[in-house]
C-alpha cells in the first residue's frame, strides 16, 4: 500500500504534547472542531493538503466530501439515516482527491472534535479492479472454451466464436474463415444475431487480413483505421460507421483457423493494450476450437466415404419377395463389424437373386475390412451363383491367398419364384442353419451344412432346397443372436430354442416385422450387457390372399 | 398450421377404413383409406396425428386388453409404418439450402428426431418427423434404438439445430438421462416427449431437458417458437436428481438377478400353481419379475412412488385381462420388498405399489397366501 510516506521537514507545530505519536502516522490524520476549524494534523496531512493550517476551515482545505462528511457527523442534523454512513464502524467514506482516492475513518474524541484518518486507496483500489476484471475475463474465458469445444460441428463453432466475440469483444464481430474456391465464409455476428455470407474479396483489401489468414507465422492483433474498411465488413446493421477496428488472427493447429475482425461503434472507447491481449487469448481459443473441428470433420467425411461400403445395406421388396436386414454392432460406438448380409438381385426376371449373410471371426474394423472383402469377392462371383459349391470353392480360395488369417461362416441363398412359391436352395458354410417359419407357426431347420471359409483347403458343402408358400420366412442370423447372454438372470444364453420360440410368434409377419421382432427380443435379452454383432435376413413369401379383395395376387409394392 | 380442417365425422371413418384393413393384414386397403382421404382434402398432418396415431394407441390398448396377439399388433404396426412412407411419399420435402438452415436469430430449422437406445416403438417418432416436415423443417429421422454415440456422432456430423427425443417407456428414463445430458454437452437443446416422461411430462423437468410436448402438434409448434435452451451447455447433469446419492438405483439395478432368483423362489413357496410351471412358463415369469424390478429401478432413480404405481395397476390390468390373478403380482412385491430392508426409498416405492394393488378391484379368489 503506497502512502504518502515522504518526510518533509515542513514544521505544522501541533497544539497539545499528548500522544504525539500519531503525528509521525504515515496516514494522514487531521482533527477538526464541531464548527469545522482544524484543531490538529500530521505532516501527512499537510503533505495532502498543502493549505490546511491550523484555525483554518475544513471547507477551505480539504474536498468537499470530506467537509461535508464532518459537518454531519459534528452536527447531526437530518435523519440518523443520515449520519450513519459515516459513524465509527460504518462502512468507509470514500472520495477523491488530487487524482487519489482516499478512505476516511472518522474517530470522535467526544467533546465534538473529530479525528479523520485518511488511508490513500488508490493503488489498492486500482487493484481490485484489475483483478475483478481479470476474474470476470479468466471466467469468460472458461466458459468461451467451454462453449466452443462442446460442439466438433465447425459451421456452429463458427457461429459461437463470432456470437461471443460479438458479446464480450466488440459490438459486432466477424470470423473470416480460409477460402473455398475463392470465396470466404464469414459469420457476422451483432448483439445477438448472426448471418453467415460468402464473400469474394480480396483479402489485401483490408490491412492485416491476408497475414492472419495465412496463420503462420504468427502474426499480433492490430489496429486498422475504419476508414480503411470495405463495404462487405460492416454489418448492415451495425447502423453507423465503426469508431474502431481491430483484427487478430485465429492460429488453427498448423492450418490457418482464419481470422477475426472486431468493430465497435464511434461512441466506444477503443481497445486498450490489455483488451486486446484478452482479445488475443480468446482468439488462441477459437481458432483451436474451430481447427479441432473441421479436423473431426474431415476425418468423419473420410470415414464415412471408406465405410460406405462396409455399411449393411437396405434391403427391400424383390421380384415378389419381401427382403429385410437387420444389423447390431457389437460396440455402440461403431457402425460396422464383423457380421454382414447382401441382396443381389438378378440381372433378370427369371433369374435368382442371391443373398447372403455371414459372419468373420473377430469383431471391430479389422473383422469389417474383411466383411468388405468377402462381399466384393461374392458379388463378382454372381454369374456362378446357380452353383453354391462353386462359388464357396473360389471363396475359400480367395481368402485363403489373402494376407488375412481369419476366416469366415456364411449362408448363401439363391431365391426365385415358382408357381406361386417362393423356391429357395440354402448352403451353409459353417454357419447357423437358416430357419424356416410356416404360416401356422411351425419353425423347421434347413438342413443344410457345410465347413467354413477361408481356413482349410477344400469346403465341402450341402445344399438344402425350401418352398415358402405365401406367408413364410426363412430367417438368416448370426450366432451373435443365439449365443446372447443375458436375460431375467443374467447370464443364460439366448439360444437357438429361444429363437425358435420368438420366431413362431411372428408366423404370418412382413419381413422387417420378423426382423424387428427378433432383434428386439435378442436386444432385451442383453440388456445393457456386452454382446457380439448381431446380424438378421427375413426372407419372406408376401401374403397374396387379400380377404377384402377376394384376389390371389399382391399388388405390386416396388413403389411404396 | 392448417387452414383447412377436415370434419372430424371423416377423420372418424377413415379410422374406421383402416382399423378394418388392418386387422384384415391388408396393406393395401389400409394404403388406399388414408390415401384416399387425403385425395378428398385432409391434410397430410391430420391423417398422421388423427387417423394413424390414434389407431395405434387403440392397437396397444386391444393388446393390452388381450384381444390381439403380440404378432397382430407386430403385423398392424409394420403395415402402419408403410401407410406413412406412402404418405410421406406424397408429400414434397421442402428445399433446403445448407448453408441457410437457419433465418438469423430465427427458429431452428433443423430437427434431428430419434427414438432413446433400447426403445422400440419407433412410431410415434416416426409420426413427429413427419408433421415437421410438412410444416417446412429440414428433419433428420434417426428410427428406433439409437445408441446414444451414434446420436452424438450424428449431431456433429450435421449441425442440427435441436434435437427431438422419443421413449414410452419409463425403464428406459436413466438411458434417456445420459441421452439428454450427452445432446447438451455439445451445445444443443434437447425436445422430450412419449410416454416415459410421464402424463404431465414431470420427468422431462426433472432429467433437465429442454423442453417437453404432450403430443407431436405441441412439438412441432414449440419447436417453431425456437428452443429455450440458451444454448449453453449444462455443467450440472445431476439437476434435480440428488436423491441418486443413496445409491438405491444403482445396487438395485445391480442386484437385478439376484433379486429376481430371490423372487421366483419365493413365489414357487408361496403359489403352488408355480409348481407345475413348465420351463417356458417359468422363464415367462422370470421375465416378468425382471420387468418389475426394472420399473422399479425407474422409479428410484426418478424418486416418484407414482412410476412404480402406475406400472403394477397396469400390469394387474394385463394379468386381468388374460385371466390371471394378481396375487402372484402382491406375492412379488412382497417378497422384493424383504430383499430391500436397507433401501427405505425402495420399500416404500414398493409398499405404495402394494397399497395400489390392494385397492384395485379383482375378482374375488383370496389366492392361498400364508
Amino acid at each position: 500500500m503506497t502512502v504518502s510516506e515522504d518526510e518533509s521537514g515542513r514544521s505544522r507545530a501541533p497544539r497539545g504534547a499528548t500522544g504525539t505519536s500519531w503525528l509521525r502516522s504515515p496516514h494522514p490524520a487531521v482533527v477538526a472542531d464541531r464548527e469545522g476549524g482544524v484543531v490538529e494534523f500530521n505532516d501527512a496531512a499537510a503533505d495532502l493538503f498543502p493549505r490546511m493550517g491550523v484555525g483554518s476551515w475544513l471547507d477551505g482545505v480539504v474536498p468537499g466530501w470530506l467537509a461535508d462528511a464532518h459537518r454531519r457527523l459534528a452536527v447531526p442534523q437530518g435523519t440518523p439515516h443520515a449520519a450513519a454512513a459515516t459513524r465509527p464502524g460504518g462502512p468507509p467514506l470514500r472520495g477523491n482527491h488530487d487524482g487519489r482516492l482516499l478512505r476516511a475513518h472518522p474517530t470522535e474524541s467526544g467533546h465534538g472534535d473529530v479525528a479523520w484518518w485518511l488511508v490513500d486507496d488508490s493503488d489498492l483500489t486500482a487493484a481490485e479492479d484489475a483483478l475483478r476484471t481479470e476474474q470476470e475475463r479468466t471466467a469468460l474465458l472458461a466458459e468461451a472454451s467451454t462453449q466452443l469445444l462442446s460442439s466438433l460441428n465447425p459451421d456452429r463453432c463458427l457461429e459461437k466464436a463470432a456470437l461471443l466475440a460479438a458479446a464480450h469483444l466488440g459490438d459486432a464481430a466477424l470470423v473470416i474463415s480460409p477460402p473455398v474456391r475463392n470465396r470466404y465464409p464469414v459469420v457476422t455476428a451483432v448483439g445477438e444475431r448472426f448471418d453467415r455470407s460468402q464473400v469474394a474479396m480480396d483479402p489485401t483489401s483490408v490491412p492485416g487480413l491476408a497475414e492472419a489468414l495465412q496463420g503462420f507465422p504468427p502474426v499480433p492483433a492490430r489496429w486498422i483505421d475504419p476508414a480503411e474498411l470495405p463495404a462487405w465488413a460492416v454489418p448492415e446493421d451495425f447502423g453507423e460507421a465503426p469508431g474502431s477496428v481491430a483484427i487478430t488472427p485465429l492460429p488453427g493447429h498448423g492450418v490457418p483457423a482464419g481470422a477475426l475482425l472486431l468493430l465497435r461503434r464511434g461512441g466506444q472507447s477503443a481497445f486498450d493494450a490489455s483488451e486486446e491481449l484478452f482479445a488475443r487469448l480468446f482468439a488462441a481459443r477459437a481458432g483451436a476450437a474451430l481447427s479441432a473441428a473441421r479436423l473431426y470433420a474431415e476425418q468423419a467425411r473420410v470415414t464415412r466415404a471408406l465405410i460406405a461400403e462396409l455399411l449393411p445395406p437396405q434391403l427391400h421388396h424383390v421380384r415378389g419377395v419381401d427382403f429385410a436386414g437387420g444389423y447390431r454392432t457389437s460396440q455402440d460406438t461403431e457402425r460396422i463389424g464383423g457380421d454382414f448380409y447382401d441382396v443381389h438381385p438378378g440381372t433378370d426376371a427369371g433369374q435368382e437373386t442371391l443373398a447372403v449373410l455371414g459372419d468373420v471371426c473377430g469383431k471391430g474394423l479389422e473383422a469389417a475390412v474383411l466383411t468388405g472383402r468377402i462381399r466384393s469377392t461374392v458379388q463378382a462371383l454372381l454369374p456362378l451363383a446357380d452353383d453354391h459349391q462353386n462359388v464357396l470353392r473360389l471363396l475359400n480360395g480367395a481368402l485363403l491367398n489373402s494376407r488375412h488369417t481369419r476366416f469366415a461362416t456364411l449362408v448363401l441363398a439363391s431365391v426365385g419364384r415358382a408357381d406361386g412359391r417362393v423356391r429357395l436352395r440354402l448352403t451353409s458354410a459353417g454357419h447357423p442353419r437358416p430357419l424356416i417359419l410356416r404360416s401356422t407357426g411351425h419353425v423347421e431347420e434347413a438342413d443344410t451344412g457345410g465347413t467354413l471359409v477361408g481356413a482349410l483347403p477344400e469346403v465341402p458343402c450341402r445344399s438344402a432346397t425350401v418352398h415358402l408358400a405365401p406367408g413364410d420366412t426363412c430367417l438368416l442370423y448370426t450366432d451373435g443372436i443365439t449365443e446372447a447372454r443375458g436375460g431375467p438372470l443374467g447370464s443364460a444364453m439366448f439360444g437357438e430354442g429361444r429363437l425358435r420360440a420368438s420366431l413362431a410368434d411372428c408366423a404370418g409377419l412382413p419381413a422387417e416385422a420378423v426382423v424387428e421382432r427378433v432383434q428386439m427380443i435378442a436386444g432385451d435379452w442383453v440388456g445393457r450387457g456386452p454382446h457380439d454383432d448381431m446380424a438378421v435376413v427375413a426372407i419372406t413369401a408376401p401374403h397374396t390372399t387379400r380377404p377384402s379383395a377376394g384376389s390371389d395376387r399382391a399388388p405390386d409394392r416396388n413403389t411404396a | 398450421m392448417n387452414t383447412r380442417t377436415t370434419p372430424s365425422t371423416d377423420l372418424a371413418a377413415t379410422r374406421r377404413r383402416l382399423w378394418e384393413a388392418l386387422g384384415a393384414r391388408d396393406e393395401a386397403a389400409a394404403t388406399a383409406a388414408v390415401l384416399d382421404a387425403h385425395d378428398e382434402g385432409a391434410p397430410a398432418e391430420d391423417l398422421l396425428l388423427d387417423v394413424i396415431g390414434p389407431v395405434q394407441a387403440r392397437l396397444g390398448g386391444e393388446w393390452a386388453a388381450g384381444r390381439i396377439g403380440v404378432a397382430q399388433e407386430h403385423a398392424a404396426t409394420a403395415i402402419q409404418d408403410r401407410v406413412v412412407a406412402a404418405l410421406a411419399h406424397r408429400t414434397p420435402a421442402p428445399a433446403a439450402e445448407p448453408g441457410d438452415r437457419r433465418t438469423p436469430g430465427g427458429p431452428p430449422r433443423r430437427v434431428t428426431v430419434a427414438c432413446v437406445d433400447g426403445e422400440w416403438h419407433a412410431l410415434p417418432a416416426r409420426l413427429l418427423a413427419e408433421v415437421l416436415r410438412g410444416r417446412g423443417f429440414v428433419v433428420d429421422y434417426l428410427g428406433a434404438h439409437v445408441p446414444t454415440p451414434h446420436l452424438i456422432a450424428h449431431l456433429h456430423q450435421t449441425g442440427t439445430d435441436v434435437v427431438a427425443l422419443s421413449s414410452s417407456l419409463p425403464v428406459r428414463l436413466p438411458t434417456a438421462h445420459a441421452a439428454i445430458s450427452a445432446v447438451q454437452a455439445v451445445g444443443l437443446p434437447v425436445l422430450v416427449g412419449g410416454a416415459a416422461f410421464g402424463p404431465d411430462g414431470r420427468y422431462a423437468r426433472l432429467l433437465g431437458a429442454d423442453g417437453w410436448a404432450p403430443d407431436a402438434r405441441a412439438a412441432a409448434d414449440l419447436l417453431a417458437e425456437g428452443p429455450r435452451h440458451s444454448g449453453e451447455p449444462r455443467t450440472d447433469p445431476a439437476g434435480g436428481l440428488s436423491h441418486l446419492s443413496d445409491q438405491e438405483y444403482t445396487l438395485v439395478t445391480r442386484a437385478r438377478p439376484q433379486l429376481v432368483r430371490h423372487v421366483l423362489q419365493g413365489l414357487e413357496d408361496t403359489v403352488p400353481a408355480m409348481a407345475s410351471y413348465d420351463d417356458r412358463q417359468r422363464e415367462r415369469t422370470a421375465e416378468d419379475v425382471a420387468h418389475i424390478v426394472d420399473f422399479l429401478a425407474a422409479s428410484l432413480y426418478a424418486d416418484d412412488p407414482e412410476l412404480f404405481t402406475g406400472f403394477v395397476t397396469w400390469t394387474a390390468g394385463v394379468l386381468r385381462a388374460r385371466g390371471v390373478a394378481g396375487d402372484a403380482l402382491v406375492a412379488a412385491l412382497d417378497l422384493l420388498a424383504q430383499a430391500q430392508r436397507d433401501f427405505p426409498r425402495a420399500r416404500a416405492h414398493l409398499a405404495a405399489g402394494r397399497d395400489a394393488l390392494v385397492r384395485v378391484p379383482r375378482p374375488s379368489a383370496p389366492g392361498p397366501r400364508s
